[in-house]
Protein backbone atom coordinates (compact mmCIF):
# COMPACT_ATOMS: atom_id res chain seq x y z
CA UNK A 1 0.00 0.00 0.00
CA UNK A 2 1.52 3.26 -0.83
CA UNK A 3 0.51 5.51 1.79
CA UNK A 4 1.94 8.62 0.16
CA UNK A 5 -0.96 9.19 -2.57
CA UNK A 6 -3.72 8.92 0.57
CA UNK A 7 -5.36 12.04 1.12
CA UNK A 8 -3.86 13.30 4.86
CA UNK A 9 -6.91 13.82 7.00
CA UNK A 10 -6.70 16.51 9.88
CA UNK A 11 -10.53 17.17 10.19
CA UNK A 12 -11.84 13.94 9.30
CA UNK A 13 -11.95 10.21 8.52
CA UNK A 14 -10.75 10.26 4.69
CA UNK A 15 -7.81 7.64 5.18
CA UNK A 16 -9.20 3.88 4.57
CA UNK A 17 -8.21 1.90 6.69
CA UNK A 18 -7.42 -1.96 6.44
CA UNK A 19 -10.68 -3.15 7.82
CA UNK A 20 -12.65 -6.33 8.52
CA UNK A 21 -16.21 -6.14 9.08
CA UNK A 22 -17.91 -8.97 11.27
CA UNK A 23 -21.04 -9.05 10.85
CA UNK A 24 -22.03 -11.07 13.74
CA UNK A 25 -20.52 -8.38 16.07
CA UNK A 26 -19.94 -8.64 19.62
CA UNK A 27 -21.50 -8.68 22.85
CA UNK A 28 -20.06 -6.32 25.36
CA UNK A 29 -19.19 -6.74 29.13
CA UNK A 30 -21.92 -4.18 29.99
CA UNK A 31 -24.73 -6.09 27.73
CA UNK A 32 -24.90 -4.35 24.96
CA UNK A 33 -24.71 -6.29 21.66
CA UNK A 34 -22.95 -4.53 19.16
CA UNK A 35 -23.25 -5.38 15.70
CA UNK A 36 -21.48 -5.36 13.28
CA UNK A 37 -18.04 -4.64 14.44
CA UNK A 38 -15.34 -3.32 12.34
CA UNK A 39 -11.39 -3.87 12.99
CA UNK A 40 -9.03 -1.63 11.52
CA UNK A 41 -5.83 -3.80 11.36
CA UNK A 42 -2.09 -3.55 9.65
CA UNK A 43 0.32 -6.96 9.35
CA UNK A 44 3.54 -6.97 9.05
CA UNK A 45 6.18 -10.06 7.26
CA UNK A 46 4.06 -13.13 6.45
CA UNK A 47 2.06 -16.16 8.42
CA UNK A 48 3.69 -19.44 8.20
CA UNK A 49 1.80 -22.60 6.65
CA UNK A 50 0.90 -23.66 9.82
CA UNK A 51 -0.10 -20.55 11.13
CA UNK A 52 1.91 -20.55 14.12
CA UNK A 53 4.38 -17.41 14.06
CA UNK A 54 1.77 -14.81 14.47
CA UNK A 55 2.31 -11.65 16.97
CA UNK A 56 -0.04 -9.60 18.59
CA UNK A 57 0.97 -6.26 19.38
CA UNK A 58 -1.49 -4.19 21.53
CA UNK A 59 -1.16 -0.62 21.45
CA UNK A 60 -1.43 2.23 23.96
CA UNK A 61 -4.21 4.68 25.05
CA UNK A 62 -3.32 6.85 22.05
CA UNK A 63 -1.73 4.52 20.31
CA UNK A 64 -2.97 2.90 16.76
CA UNK A 65 -2.47 0.05 14.36
CA UNK A 66 0.28 1.78 12.76
CA UNK A 67 3.06 0.16 14.51
CA UNK A 68 5.28 0.33 11.66
CA UNK A 69 4.66 1.94 8.87
CA UNK A 70 3.86 5.76 7.90
CA UNK A 71 1.11 7.22 9.50
CA UNK A 72 -1.63 8.09 7.48
CA UNK A 73 -2.84 11.27 9.66
CA UNK A 74 0.50 12.64 10.72
CA UNK A 75 2.91 10.97 8.51
CA UNK A 76 5.32 10.13 11.16
CA UNK A 77 6.97 6.75 11.29
CA UNK A 78 4.52 3.76 13.02
CA UNK A 79 4.90 4.08 16.52
CA UNK A 80 7.07 1.19 17.47
CA UNK A 81 8.75 1.05 14.15
CA UNK A 82 12.47 1.00 15.42
CA UNK A 83 11.22 -2.32 17.33
CA UNK A 84 9.28 -4.34 14.59
CA UNK A 85 10.94 -4.60 11.15
CA UNK A 86 12.94 -7.17 8.85
CA UNK A 87 15.99 -8.07 11.56
CA UNK A 88 14.81 -5.57 14.18
CA UNK A 89 13.62 -7.31 17.51
CA UNK A 90 10.18 -8.19 16.61
CA UNK A 91 11.37 -9.79 13.46
CA UNK A 92 9.53 -9.71 10.71
CA UNK A 93 11.42 -11.88 8.65
CA UNK A 94 10.45 -15.07 10.92
CA UNK A 95 7.07 -13.89 12.40
CA UNK A 96 3.48 -12.29 11.16
CA UNK A 97 3.16 -9.36 13.54
CA UNK A 98 -0.83 -8.11 13.99
CA UNK A 99 -1.64 -4.99 15.63
CA UNK A 100 -5.12 -3.74 15.48
CA UNK A 101 -6.67 -0.61 16.37
CA UNK A 102 -8.53 -1.18 20.03
CA UNK A 103 -12.22 -0.71 20.37
CA UNK A 104 -13.64 1.90 21.26
CA UNK A 105 -10.57 3.78 19.41
CA UNK A 106 -11.09 6.19 16.17
CA UNK A 107 -8.28 4.97 13.88
CA UNK A 108 -10.87 2.16 11.85
CA UNK A 109 -12.21 0.19 14.70
CA UNK A 110 -15.66 0.29 16.03
CA UNK A 111 -15.86 3.05 18.73
CA UNK A 112 -17.80 6.61 19.21
CA UNK A 113 -17.21 7.60 15.63
CA UNK A 114 -19.22 4.34 14.22
CA UNK A 115 -22.90 4.74 13.81
CA UNK A 116 -25.28 2.77 15.98
CA UNK A 117 -27.25 0.75 13.90
CA UNK A 118 -30.28 1.29 16.00
CA UNK A 119 -30.69 5.42 15.69
CA UNK A 120 -28.78 5.36 12.11
CA UNK A 121 -26.81 8.21 14.18
CA UNK A 122 -23.37 7.95 15.02
CA UNK A 123 -22.85 7.02 18.62
CA UNK A 124 -20.52 9.63 19.90
CA UNK A 125 -20.75 10.04 23.47
CA UNK A 126 -23.71 7.34 23.93
CA UNK A 127 -21.16 4.82 22.58
CA UNK A 128 -21.40 1.85 25.30
CA UNK A 129 -18.42 1.35 28.31
CA UNK A 130 -16.47 -1.00 27.39
CA UNK A 131 -13.32 -2.97 28.93
CA UNK A 132 -10.15 -4.58 28.50
CA UNK A 133 -11.62 -7.82 28.07
CA UNK A 134 -14.33 -6.42 25.30
CA UNK A 135 -11.26 -4.75 23.79
CA UNK A 136 -9.46 -8.27 23.88
CA UNK A 137 -12.44 -10.35 22.65
CA UNK A 138 -12.50 -7.89 19.53
CA UNK A 139 -9.24 -8.64 18.63
CA UNK A 140 -9.62 -12.35 19.15
CA UNK A 141 -12.30 -11.67 16.43
CA UNK A 142 -9.74 -10.75 14.44
CA UNK A 143 -7.18 -13.14 14.81
CA UNK A 144 -10.75 -15.49 14.58
CA UNK A 145 -10.77 -14.06 11.15
CA UNK A 146 -7.29 -14.53 10.37
CA UNK A 147 -7.21 -18.22 11.06
CA UNK A 148 -4.66 -18.07 13.48
CA UNK A 149 -5.32 -20.71 16.33
CA UNK A 150 -2.91 -19.64 18.54
CA UNK A 151 -1.00 -16.71 19.27
CA UNK A 152 2.71 -17.26 19.36
CA UNK A 153 3.32 -14.07 21.87
CA UNK A 154 0.90 -11.08 22.83
CA UNK A 155 3.26 -8.29 23.27
CA UNK A 156 2.22 -4.43 24.29
CA UNK A 157 3.01 -1.39 26.77
CA UNK A 158 1.30 0.18 29.39
CA UNK A 159 -2.64 -0.27 28.20
CA UNK A 160 -0.83 -2.74 25.62
CA UNK A 161 0.05 -4.34 28.53
CA UNK A 162 -3.01 -4.76 30.53
CA UNK A 163 -4.40 -6.10 27.11
CA UNK A 164 -1.50 -8.64 26.71
CA UNK A 165 -2.79 -9.67 30.18
CA UNK A 166 -5.91 -9.95 29.52
CA UNK A 167 -5.31 -12.62 26.65
CA UNK A 168 -3.46 -14.89 28.90
CA UNK A 169 -6.54 -14.33 31.35
CA UNK A 170 -8.79 -15.06 28.98
CA UNK A 171 -7.58 -17.24 26.05
CA UNK A 172 -4.69 -18.90 28.31
CA UNK A 173 -4.86 -21.93 25.19
CA UNK A 174 -3.90 -18.98 22.26
CA UNK A 175 -1.37 -17.72 24.26
CA UNK A 176 2.03 -19.11 23.70
CA UNK A 177 4.28 -16.25 24.69
CA UNK A 178 2.70 -12.74 26.71
CA UNK A 179 4.82 -10.06 27.38
CA UNK A 180 3.27 -7.16 29.29
CA UNK A 181 5.60 -4.31 29.31
CA UNK A 182 5.46 -1.06 31.51
CA UNK A 183 1.89 -1.70 32.98
CA UNK A 184 0.14 -3.04 35.79
CA UNK A 185 -2.48 -5.63 36.92
CA UNK A 186 -5.17 -3.21 37.93
CA UNK A 187 -5.27 0.47 36.85
CA UNK A 188 -4.08 2.19 40.34
CA UNK A 189 -5.97 5.06 41.80
CA UNK A 190 -3.37 7.61 40.91
CA UNK A 191 -3.84 7.05 37.40
CA UNK A 192 -7.87 7.12 37.91
CA UNK A 193 -6.73 10.28 39.12
CA UNK A 194 -4.85 11.40 36.51
CA UNK A 195 -7.62 10.39 33.88
CA UNK A 196 -10.20 12.00 35.94
CA UNK A 197 -8.44 15.39 35.15
CA UNK A 198 -8.06 14.58 31.94
CA UNK A 199 -11.89 13.72 31.03
CA UNK A 200 -12.85 17.14 33.57
CA UNK A 201 -10.73 18.84 31.00
CA UNK A 202 -12.89 17.58 28.07
CA UNK A 203 -15.85 18.43 30.04
CA UNK A 204 -15.38 21.95 30.72
CA UNK A 205 -14.65 22.92 27.41
CA UNK A 206 -17.33 24.88 25.69
CA UNK A 207 -17.42 22.94 22.56
CA UNK A 208 -17.78 19.87 24.52
CA UNK A 209 -21.60 20.23 23.92
CA UNK A 210 -22.51 16.91 26.51
CA UNK A 211 -19.89 14.91 23.31
CA UNK A 212 -21.66 15.40 20.29
CA UNK A 213 -19.64 18.37 19.42
CA UNK A 214 -19.92 16.62 15.82
CA UNK A 215 -23.11 17.93 15.67
CA UNK A 216 -22.11 21.50 15.69
CA UNK A 217 -19.03 20.78 13.73
CA UNK A 218 -16.97 21.77 16.59
CA UNK A 219 -14.16 19.46 18.66
CA UNK A 220 -13.35 20.36 22.16
CA UNK A 221 -9.82 20.56 20.60
CA UNK A 222 -8.98 22.69 24.39
CA UNK A 223 -10.08 20.39 26.81
CA UNK A 224 -8.78 17.49 24.70
CA UNK A 225 -5.35 19.04 24.36
CA UNK A 226 -4.76 20.06 28.07
CA UNK A 227 -5.86 16.48 28.80
CA UNK A 228 -2.97 15.29 26.85
CA UNK A 229 -0.66 17.65 27.75
CA UNK A 230 -1.03 17.15 31.59
CA UNK A 231 -1.04 12.82 30.51
CA UNK A 232 2.08 13.40 28.97
CA UNK A 233 3.85 14.95 31.84
CA UNK A 234 2.81 11.47 33.58
CA UNK A 235 4.82 9.45 30.67
CA UNK A 236 8.00 11.43 31.60
CA UNK A 237 10.01 11.89 34.32
CA UNK A 238 11.40 14.69 36.17
CA UNK A 239 14.98 13.96 35.00
CA UNK A 240 14.21 13.12 31.43
CA UNK A 241 12.10 16.81 31.60
CA UNK A 242 15.05 18.40 33.22
CA UNK A 243 17.72 17.11 30.44
CA UNK A 244 15.46 17.88 27.64
CA UNK A 245 14.03 21.09 28.00
CA UNK A 246 16.06 22.59 31.89
CA UNK A 247 14.38 26.06 32.47
CA UNK A 248 15.37 26.95 28.95
CA UNK A 249 13.29 29.88 27.49
CA UNK A 250 12.05 30.20 24.07
CA UNK A 251 12.25 33.69 22.74
CA UNK A 252 10.35 32.61 19.44
CA UNK A 253 7.62 35.33 19.16
CA UNK A 254 5.27 32.90 17.30
CA UNK A 255 4.87 30.52 19.55
CA UNK A 256 4.58 32.80 22.96
CA UNK A 257 1.33 33.73 24.45
CA UNK A 258 0.07 37.11 22.25
CA UNK A 259 1.03 40.33 24.28
CA UNK A 260 -2.29 41.65 24.68
CA UNK A 261 -2.25 38.52 27.64
CA UNK A 262 -0.34 41.00 29.99
CA UNK A 263 3.29 40.58 28.56
CA UNK A 264 5.25 41.09 32.06
CA UNK A 265 3.71 37.82 32.97
CA UNK A 266 3.60 35.57 30.14
CA UNK A 267 5.85 37.21 27.61
CA UNK A 268 8.24 34.56 27.09
CA UNK A 269 8.21 30.89 27.30
CA UNK A 270 9.72 28.34 29.31
CA UNK A 271 10.72 25.26 26.20
CA UNK A 272 8.57 22.46 28.34
CA UNK A 273 5.42 25.14 27.47
CA UNK A 274 6.03 25.04 24.18
CA UNK A 275 6.41 21.45 23.90
CA UNK A 276 3.67 20.37 25.71
CA UNK A 277 1.60 22.57 23.64
CA UNK A 278 2.52 21.30 20.75
CA UNK A 279 2.29 17.70 21.92
CA UNK A 280 -1.41 19.05 22.82
CA UNK A 281 -2.05 20.80 19.28
CA UNK A 282 -1.23 17.80 17.39
CA UNK A 283 -3.11 15.03 19.42
CA UNK A 284 -6.50 16.95 19.07
CA UNK A 285 -5.54 16.60 15.40
CA UNK A 286 -5.79 12.92 15.39
CA UNK A 287 -8.18 11.54 18.24
CA UNK A 288 -11.48 12.07 19.09
CA UNK A 289 -12.89 13.25 22.54
CA UNK A 290 -15.05 10.43 22.62
CA UNK A 291 -12.58 7.72 22.00
CA UNK A 292 -10.44 9.22 24.74
CA UNK A 293 -13.06 9.00 27.45
CA UNK A 294 -14.30 6.04 26.33
CA UNK A 295 -10.72 4.02 26.27
CA UNK A 296 -9.60 5.60 29.80
CA UNK A 297 -12.69 4.50 30.93
CA UNK A 298 -11.74 0.92 30.55
CA UNK A 299 -8.27 1.06 31.60
CA UNK A 300 -9.91 2.81 34.89
CA UNK A 301 -12.21 -0.95 35.28
CA UNK A 302 -8.85 -2.71 34.92
CA UNK A 303 -8.67 -4.59 37.98
CA UNK A 304 -7.65 -8.50 37.34
CA UNK A 305 -7.61 -9.33 40.67
CA UNK A 306 -10.72 -8.13 41.54
CA UNK A 307 -12.12 -9.80 38.61
CA UNK A 308 -11.06 -13.23 40.16
CA UNK A 309 -12.08 -13.11 44.25
CA UNK A 310 -9.41 -10.80 45.05
CA UNK A 311 -6.09 -12.90 43.67
CA UNK A 312 -4.51 -12.30 41.27
CA UNK A 313 -3.12 -15.78 40.65
CA UNK A 314 -6.45 -17.46 39.89
CA UNK A 315 -6.68 -16.53 36.61
CA UNK A 316 -3.01 -17.35 35.78
CA UNK A 317 -3.89 -20.92 37.16
CA UNK A 318 -2.62 -23.82 35.19
CA UNK A 319 -1.60 -20.99 32.33
CA UNK A 320 1.04 -22.74 30.37
CA UNK A 321 1.71 -19.21 28.68
CA UNK A 322 5.53 -17.88 29.17
CA UNK A 323 5.75 -14.60 30.67
CA UNK A 324 8.26 -11.96 30.27
CA UNK A 325 7.39 -8.85 32.57
CA UNK A 326 9.10 -5.52 32.13
CA UNK A 327 9.26 -2.52 33.89
CA UNK A 328 11.76 0.59 33.84
CA UNK A 329 13.12 2.01 36.73
CA UNK A 330 12.23 5.85 36.44
CA UNK A 331 8.23 4.55 34.77
CA UNK A 332 6.09 6.42 37.86
CA UNK A 333 3.09 5.72 36.23
CA UNK A 334 3.10 2.27 36.23
CA UNK A 335 6.27 1.69 38.43
CA UNK A 336 8.17 -1.29 39.32
CA UNK A 337 6.15 -2.10 42.27
CA UNK A 338 3.20 -3.00 40.37
CA UNK A 339 5.01 -5.11 38.28
CA UNK A 340 6.67 -7.06 41.08
CA UNK A 341 2.83 -7.52 42.56
CA UNK A 342 2.01 -8.99 38.91
CA UNK A 343 5.01 -11.27 39.23
CA UNK A 344 4.66 -12.61 42.61
CA UNK A 345 0.98 -13.53 41.55
CA UNK A 346 2.17 -15.11 38.38
CA UNK A 347 4.61 -17.40 40.73
CA UNK A 348 2.12 -17.89 43.37
CA UNK A 349 0.56 -19.43 39.92
CA UNK A 350 3.45 -21.79 39.05
CA UNK A 351 3.88 -19.83 35.41
CA UNK A 352 7.12 -19.19 33.95
CA UNK A 353 7.92 -16.01 34.46
CA UNK A 354 11.00 -13.73 33.35
CA UNK A 355 10.78 -10.15 34.80
CA UNK A 356 13.12 -7.63 34.17
CA UNK A 357 13.67 -3.88 35.48
CA UNK A 358 15.10 -1.95 32.66
CA UNK A 359 17.47 0.93 34.14
CA UNK A 360 16.41 3.89 32.44
CA UNK A 361 15.50 7.85 33.69
CA UNK A 362 13.12 8.48 30.76
CA UNK A 363 10.00 7.40 32.37
CA UNK A 364 6.68 5.51 31.34
CA UNK A 365 7.46 6.08 27.85
CA UNK A 366 10.78 4.38 27.91
CA UNK A 367 9.10 1.44 26.08
CA UNK A 368 8.28 3.39 22.71
CA UNK A 369 12.23 4.90 22.93
CA UNK A 370 15.96 3.69 22.21
CA UNK A 371 16.96 1.21 24.99
CA UNK A 372 19.43 -1.38 24.20
CA UNK A 373 18.73 -3.53 27.27
CA UNK A 374 14.89 -3.45 26.61
CA UNK A 375 15.58 -4.74 22.92
CA UNK A 376 18.21 -7.06 24.03
CA UNK A 377 15.20 -8.56 26.37
CA UNK A 378 12.73 -8.15 23.74
CA UNK A 379 14.57 -9.91 21.15
CA UNK A 380 16.50 -12.78 23.73
CA UNK A 381 12.58 -13.60 25.49
CA UNK A 382 11.01 -13.86 21.82
CA UNK A 383 13.88 -16.39 20.60
CA UNK A 384 13.61 -18.57 23.43
CA UNK A 385 10.15 -18.82 23.58
CA UNK A 386 10.28 -19.48 19.63
CA UNK A 387 13.09 -22.52 20.49
CA UNK A 388 10.20 -23.99 23.07
CA UNK A 389 7.38 -23.66 21.01
CA UNK A 390 10.02 -25.56 18.15
CA UNK A 391 10.64 -28.41 20.78
CA UNK A 392 6.50 -28.82 22.11
CA UNK A 393 5.83 -28.83 18.56
CA UNK A 394 8.60 -31.39 17.60
CA UNK A 395 7.37 -33.53 20.57
CA UNK A 396 3.49 -33.40 19.63
CA UNK B 1 30.56 -23.51 33.33
CA UNK B 2 32.12 -24.41 37.10
CA UNK B 3 33.21 -27.58 37.93
CA UNK B 4 31.15 -27.26 41.00
CA UNK B 5 28.02 -26.63 38.19
CA UNK B 6 28.50 -29.47 36.40
CA UNK B 7 28.50 -31.56 39.57
CA UNK B 8 25.00 -29.52 40.30
CA UNK B 9 23.74 -30.94 37.07
CA UNK B 10 24.56 -34.54 37.39
CA UNK B 11 22.49 -34.79 40.82
CA UNK B 12 19.78 -33.41 38.71
CA UNK B 13 17.45 -36.15 36.83
CA UNK B 14 16.79 -35.10 32.93
CA UNK B 15 13.49 -33.50 32.25
CA UNK B 16 13.69 -31.86 36.18
CA UNK B 17 11.74 -28.79 37.38
CA UNK B 18 14.28 -26.94 38.20
CA UNK B 19 14.44 -23.41 39.90
CA UNK B 20 18.33 -21.87 40.56
CA UNK B 21 18.75 -19.30 43.21
CA UNK B 22 21.44 -16.98 42.38
CA UNK B 23 21.03 -17.94 38.67
CA UNK B 24 24.02 -15.85 37.53
CA UNK B 25 24.89 -15.80 34.21
CA UNK B 26 22.31 -18.09 33.49
CA UNK B 27 24.65 -20.61 32.79
CA UNK B 28 23.00 -23.72 35.03
CA UNK B 29 19.67 -23.53 33.63
CA UNK B 30 21.27 -22.76 29.60
CA UNK B 31 22.91 -26.21 30.44
CA UNK B 32 20.13 -28.04 32.07
CA UNK B 33 17.41 -27.05 29.25
CA UNK B 34 20.11 -27.67 26.66
CA UNK B 35 21.67 -30.89 27.58
CA UNK B 36 19.00 -32.31 30.51
CA UNK B 37 15.81 -30.72 28.79
CA UNK B 38 14.53 -29.71 32.23
CA UNK B 39 12.16 -26.80 32.73
CA UNK B 40 14.75 -24.78 34.93
CA UNK B 41 14.43 -21.10 35.95
CA UNK B 42 16.63 -18.61 37.30
CA UNK B 43 15.94 -16.08 39.94
CA UNK B 44 18.91 -13.37 40.35
CA UNK B 45 19.40 -10.73 42.39
CA UNK B 46 21.88 -8.47 39.85
CA UNK B 47 20.11 -6.96 37.29
CA UNK B 48 22.64 -7.36 35.18
CA UNK B 49 22.47 -10.79 34.65
CA UNK B 50 19.08 -10.71 34.59
CA UNK B 51 18.81 -8.80 31.27
CA UNK B 52 21.99 -10.78 30.24
CA UNK B 53 19.95 -14.18 30.83
CA UNK B 54 16.43 -13.17 29.39
CA UNK B 55 18.56 -11.70 26.63
CA UNK B 56 19.82 -15.26 25.74
CA UNK B 57 16.20 -16.62 26.41
CA UNK B 58 16.20 -17.70 29.54
CA UNK B 59 13.27 -17.77 32.07
CA UNK B 60 14.86 -15.50 34.60
CA UNK B 61 13.48 -12.90 36.78
CA UNK B 62 14.56 -10.39 39.39
CA UNK B 63 14.55 -11.25 42.95
CA UNK B 64 16.21 -12.80 45.54
CA UNK B 65 16.09 -15.90 48.13
CA UNK B 66 14.90 -14.24 51.09
CA UNK B 67 11.93 -12.57 49.83
CA UNK B 68 10.63 -14.13 46.44
CA UNK B 69 10.99 -18.48 47.33
CA UNK B 70 7.58 -17.32 49.80
CA UNK B 71 5.23 -17.05 46.67
CA UNK B 72 5.81 -20.37 45.05
CA UNK B 73 2.97 -23.40 45.98
CA UNK B 74 4.21 -26.07 47.41
CA UNK B 75 6.26 -28.69 45.48
CA UNK B 76 6.72 -26.29 42.08
CA UNK B 77 10.45 -28.15 41.76
CA UNK B 78 11.62 -31.07 41.36
CA UNK B 79 14.89 -29.17 42.59
CA UNK B 80 16.11 -26.07 43.83
CA UNK B 81 19.23 -25.06 43.59
CA UNK B 82 21.24 -22.56 45.63
CA UNK B 83 24.87 -22.37 44.74
CA UNK B 84 27.69 -20.44 46.89
CA UNK B 85 24.74 -17.91 48.58
CA UNK B 86 23.43 -19.15 51.44
CA UNK B 87 26.19 -18.06 53.98
CA UNK B 88 25.14 -14.67 51.95
CA UNK B 89 21.15 -14.75 52.66
CA UNK B 90 19.59 -12.73 55.65
CA UNK B 91 18.00 -15.83 56.73
CA UNK B 92 19.81 -19.55 56.22
CA UNK B 93 17.48 -21.55 57.81
CA UNK B 94 13.68 -19.64 56.37
CA UNK B 95 15.37 -19.78 52.99
CA UNK B 96 15.93 -23.41 53.48
CA UNK B 97 12.62 -24.25 54.74
CA UNK B 98 11.13 -22.68 51.65
CA UNK B 99 13.26 -24.43 49.07
CA UNK B 100 12.14 -27.82 50.21
CA UNK B 101 8.90 -26.41 50.24
CA UNK B 102 8.74 -25.53 46.69
CA UNK B 103 11.13 -28.26 46.06
CA UNK B 104 11.46 -31.80 46.36
CA UNK B 105 14.54 -31.71 46.67
CA UNK B 106 17.44 -28.98 47.63
CA UNK B 107 20.96 -28.67 46.20
CA UNK B 108 23.18 -26.15 48.16
CA UNK B 109 26.72 -25.49 47.68
CA UNK B 110 28.70 -23.36 50.12
CA UNK B 111 32.00 -22.01 51.49
CA UNK B 112 33.46 -23.86 54.65
CA UNK B 113 34.42 -21.95 57.42
CA UNK B 114 35.83 -25.19 59.23
CA UNK B 115 38.86 -25.10 56.31
CA UNK B 116 42.40 -25.86 58.50
CA UNK B 117 43.51 -22.42 56.86
CA UNK B 118 40.52 -20.50 58.06
CA UNK B 119 41.49 -21.96 61.51
CA UNK B 120 44.72 -21.10 61.43
CA UNK B 121 44.82 -17.71 60.47
CA UNK B 122 42.13 -17.19 63.49
CA UNK B 123 44.16 -19.01 66.09
CA UNK B 124 48.02 -17.87 64.89
CA UNK B 125 47.09 -13.59 63.92
CA UNK B 126 43.34 -13.21 65.57
CA UNK B 127 42.13 -11.84 62.97
CA UNK B 128 39.24 -12.11 60.74
CA UNK B 129 40.83 -14.69 58.06
CA UNK B 130 41.04 -14.07 54.38
CA UNK B 131 41.66 -16.62 51.96
CA UNK B 132 40.78 -16.47 48.01
CA UNK B 133 37.09 -17.99 48.92
CA UNK B 134 36.60 -15.95 52.14
CA UNK B 135 38.51 -12.94 50.05
CA UNK B 136 36.56 -9.64 51.00
CA UNK B 137 37.48 -8.05 54.48
CA UNK B 138 34.89 -8.55 57.39
CA UNK B 139 33.45 -5.01 56.53
CA UNK B 140 32.43 -5.16 53.61
CA UNK B 141 31.94 -8.94 52.95
CA UNK B 142 28.39 -10.36 51.46
CA UNK B 143 28.53 -13.18 53.90
CA UNK B 144 26.81 -12.78 57.19
CA UNK B 145 26.25 -16.18 57.40
CA UNK B 146 29.23 -17.78 57.40
CA UNK B 147 29.11 -21.83 58.63
CA UNK B 148 31.01 -25.12 58.37
CA UNK B 149 29.76 -28.09 57.08
CA UNK B 150 29.17 -29.44 60.48
CA UNK B 151 27.13 -26.93 61.13
CA UNK B 152 25.20 -27.16 58.35
CA UNK B 153 24.34 -31.09 59.40
CA UNK B 154 23.42 -29.84 62.93
CA UNK B 155 21.03 -27.48 61.22
CA UNK B 156 19.82 -30.22 58.66
CA UNK B 157 19.19 -32.95 61.61
CA UNK B 158 17.15 -30.17 63.54
CA UNK B 159 15.21 -29.16 61.09
CA UNK B 160 14.40 -33.28 59.70
CA UNK B 161 16.06 -32.38 56.23
CA UNK B 162 17.35 -35.90 55.10
CA UNK B 163 20.93 -35.62 53.60
CA UNK B 164 20.91 -37.62 50.02
CA UNK B 165 24.45 -37.10 48.98
CA UNK B 166 27.31 -34.29 50.57
CA UNK B 167 30.48 -33.80 48.79
CA UNK B 168 33.32 -32.12 49.84
CA UNK B 169 34.87 -29.46 46.82
CA UNK B 170 37.81 -27.33 46.34
CA UNK B 171 38.69 -24.14 45.32
CA UNK B 172 37.87 -24.55 41.58
CA UNK B 173 34.42 -26.53 42.46
CA UNK B 174 36.26 -30.00 41.64
CA UNK B 175 35.20 -32.58 44.03
CA UNK B 176 37.69 -33.28 47.30
CA UNK B 177 38.50 -36.82 48.35
CA UNK B 178 37.12 -36.91 51.77
CA UNK B 179 34.03 -38.37 51.41
CA UNK B 180 34.04 -40.82 54.04
CA UNK B 181 34.95 -38.48 56.93
CA UNK B 182 33.01 -35.67 58.04
CA UNK B 183 35.65 -34.67 60.43
CA UNK B 184 38.30 -34.31 57.01
CA UNK B 185 36.01 -32.65 55.09
CA UNK B 186 35.11 -29.93 57.39
CA UNK B 187 38.83 -29.54 57.97
CA UNK B 188 40.47 -29.51 54.26
CA UNK B 189 37.08 -29.00 52.10
CA UNK B 190 37.09 -25.60 51.17
CA UNK B 191 33.63 -25.79 49.95
CA UNK B 192 30.59 -28.45 50.27
CA UNK B 193 27.66 -29.35 48.38
CA UNK B 194 24.44 -30.91 49.81
CA UNK B 195 21.76 -33.11 47.82
CA UNK B 196 18.84 -32.76 50.25
CA UNK B 197 15.42 -34.18 50.96
CA UNK B 198 12.57 -33.65 53.40
CA UNK B 199 12.28 -36.49 55.78
CA UNK B 200 8.65 -38.52 55.04
CA UNK B 201 6.42 -37.65 57.24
Amino acid sequence: MDISVLPLAVNGPVHEHRTVRLEGGLNLECGVHLAPLEVAYCTYGTLSPTRDNAILVCHALTGDQYLAEQHPLTGKPGWWSRMVGPGLPIDTDRYFVVCSNVLGGCMGTTGPRSICAATGKAWDSAFPPITMHDIVAAQARLIDHLGIDRLFAVIGGSMGGMQALTWAADFPDRVFAAMPIATSPFHSAQNIAFNEVSRQAIFADPDWHDGHYRDFDAIPARGLGVARMMAHITYLSEEALSRKFGRRIRHDAATAVPASSSPSLFGEMFEVESYLRHQGSSFVRRFDANSYLTITRAMDYFDLAAEHDGDLANPFRKSQTRFCVVSFSSDWLFPTSQSRLLVRALNRAGANVSFVEIESDRGHDAFLLEEPDFDRTIRGFINGAAEHAALLAGEG
Amino acid sequence: MRVDQRLIAEMIAPRSRVLDVGSGDGTLIDYLYRTRACDARGIEIDMQNVTQSVAHGLPVMHGDADHDLADYPDGTFDYVVLQRTLQAVERPREVLKQMLRIGHHAIISFPNFGHWRLRLQLLTTGRMPMTPVWSTPWYSTPNIHPCTIRDFLVLCEEEGYVVQQWLAIDEDGARAPWRRSIRLANLFGEQAMFLLRRARP
